[in-house]
């Protein structure tokens, strides 16, 4: 549909006058597009060289013996940095109990945080959506977590889940709801849940303004509708507006899960190289700097680039299929 | 009086949603207030108002350096992906030409690279460019996320625009150039500023490549050099500073995301880009 408009547009362009000839309009048509290469190649040379340049690198050092230190003398030496067999043990990235540590550590964040965003940024939609007094006050609030650098969010929650000094422990100790101060960043066992609790506070503005933008654009008749008719609000919210904003949210869902399978930064800032909260990205660049291993470390990249691009490739035949559906 | 039951717990849940967001901050601005062990006992309030952080802070590391550093590469930034933005965009949203789909795909895929997946071929581009330790070379490889989101956005808003105009440009002799920047320029203020705040925030609070491709701490942006902030042993972080040079790097941005609130939630769910 806006394809086809879009083109009789551009014949209506293309004839402005009406007085021109067929030849002259197709002249025009075609200088036109001539410049927008023309206008696009800058952008196409610029991305080439930041995106598509690194990326072939990084998949070229994958199968290579490639040192930071040296990175000219690299030789190729095929899948041994992906899996490898020598003496009868498996060698290679595949092979590594950290790396598949690494992915459980990712999917386990992602998938937990996602869902806590989710509910809690559709409670903060829903409540964005109502007409009140201060609502704005509300929405400007709400904007602060999304605005603070994740570094900062990172440092200010290290602060207060500090463990002896936090004063995360110290409002849990006065509520009664702990008896002994916790070792937030640290324990084995809490560190994921700290990370997770910040990644949650920080990114579920985001989620939130989503929903909204998507609860904004509901018909409001079937409302009325359904006021007229006595239903209770709780039953209007799962059987008209879950299923009337569902599209919109699991874009906006499957959008947050490829950010959140690359993680770095929260978890390098919060937990540094722990083994407890590893992410994926967070074990690929110390393979890649702190060990100065670029063949092993860009296999482990490339890996997690298949991931997110495999993810990438559902999230837009999701989106096409929702596009066409509409 | 049901409905006095309802409106209050409305209520209660707005103010647990204002104060979970803004706690951590406001607690951050109290301790970076707090001088010396004052830093060990909690308190919900300032007690003192004690500047002594945001000093030392810039005393004791090169932090206004870290400030200006964080300054240019956000703002060369800006303009470099606003300017390759709009002549792209103006391609990809007014013109129709093969080939059109594929690109506005392939730029939509790599804003969903992961930093990491190109970091070691980055690293050697900007090595081979010898910029490694070079503000400059975190502009060009900031890029990367920038400018996918700039393009596909004012792609967006560019293919909204009134044929109209484009048409009596064209009748008054206007070629692509003039009408890219005398005509729709004057239009896209409203985009060019969510684009331009978007990417300003994605630069300024970039970690991993600011990270990998810098060495000394007077080229470091404000976000390493934030992180990298040690005391004399691990577990003696000087809190106080760490917090003061947090609200220092967060409230211009704050500022600016206050000010222009609607714009970029209009901005976010247009592209729904990742902020």
């Amino acid at each position: 549909m806006a394809t086809a408009e879009a083109e009789i547009a551009d014949d209506r362009l293309a004839g402005v006058a009406g007085n021109l000839t067929k030849a002259q309009q197709s002249q025009l048509t075609r200088s036109r597009v001539r410049a927008a290469w023309l206008f696009l190649a800058p952008m196409l040379i610029l991305l080439a060289l930041v995106a598509g340049w690194p990326l072939f690198r990084t998949i070229w050092f994958s199968f290579t013996d490639a040192n930071l230190s040296d990175l000219g003398s690299a030789k190729f030496i095929g899948f041994e940095n992906y899996l490898t067999r020598i003496d009868g043990e498996w060698y290679g990235v595949l092979a590594d109990a950290e790396w598949w540590n690494a992915v459980w550590n990712t999917m386990k964040f992602s998938i937990i945080s996602v869902s806590i965003e989710t509910a809690l940024g559709l409670i903060v939609a829903l409540v964005l959506n109502a007409t009140f007094k201060g609502r704005s006050l509300v929405r400007a609030a709400v904007l602060i977590p999304w605005a603070i650098p994740t570094i900062v969010s990172a440092k200010m929650w290290g602060w207060m889940m500090h463990d002896q000094f936090g004063i995360l422990n110290h409002m849990l100790l006065g509520l009664g709801l702990i008896s002994a101060p916790l070792a937030w960043t640290a324990s084995p066992d809490l560190a994921m849940v700290a990370v997770i609790m910040v990644d949650v506070w920080k990114t579920t503005p985001f989620m939130a303004l989503l929903i909204l933008a998507a609860l904004q654009m509901l018909p409001t008749d079937c409302y009325e509708a359904a006021r007229v008719d006595g239903i209770h609000p709780v039953k209007v919210f799962f059987k008209v507006t879950l299923p009337l904003i569902k599209p919109a949210l699991m874009v906006a869902v499957i959008f947050r899960l490829l950010d959140a399978l690359r993680i770095f930064d929260l978890i390098y800032v919060l937990t540094s190289n722990s083994r407890d909260t590893m992410s994926m990205s967070v074990y690929a660049r110390q393979q890649l700097v702190d060990f100065q291993a670029v063949g092993y470390g860009s296999a482990a990249s490339t890996l997690l680039f298949l991931t997110v691009a495999l993810c990438t490739v559902l999230y837009i035949t999701f989106g096409r299929v929702r596009f066409e559906g509409r | 009086m049901k409905r006095l039951l309802g409106l209050i717990g409305f209520y209660l849940l707005v103010a647990v949603i204002i104060l979970y967001a803004v706690f951590p901050f406001y607690y951050a601005i109290v301790t970076s207030l707090k001088a010396g062990s004052e830093l060990f006992s909690v308190n919900y309030f300032p007690m003192t108002w004690n500047w002594g952080n945001y000093v030392s802070v810039f005393r004791e590391q090169p932090f206004a350096y870290n400030l200006l550093n964080s300054v240019l590469v956000s703002f060369s930034v800006v303009a470099l992906s606003l300017f390759f933005g709009v002549t792209a965009a103006f391609a990809l949203g007014r013109v129709q030409f093969r080939g059109r789909g594929f690109l506005l795909l392939t730029v939509l895929g790599v804003s969903m690279f992961p930093q990491v997946a190109v970091l070691s071929g980055m690293f050697e581009l900007i090595r081979g460019f010898g910029l490694y330790n070079n503000l400059l070379g975190l502009v060009i490889s900031y890029m990367i996320f920038t400018l996918p989101f700039t393009v596909w956005v004012l792609t967006t808003f560019m293919r909204d625009l009134p044929k109209e105009l484009e048409e009596a440009a064209i009748m008054d002799g206007a070629g692509p150039w003039e009408i890219i920047f005398k005509v729709f320029l004057p239009l896209m203020w409203p985009a060019l500023v969510t684009t331009g705040l978007l990417a300003f925030i994605a630069a300024w609070n970039e970690f991993l490549f600011a990270l990998t491709f810098t060495l000394t701490n007077d080229q470091r942006t404000v976000p390493v050099a934030i992180a990298l902030i040690s005391g004399a042993s691990q577990y003696e972080l000087p809190w106080g500073n760490i917090m003061a040079a947090s609200v220092i790097v967060t409230l211009p941005v704050l500022v600016l995301v206050l000010i222009f609130q609607r714009r970029i939630v209009s901005g976010l769910t247009a592209g729904a880009v990742k902020g």
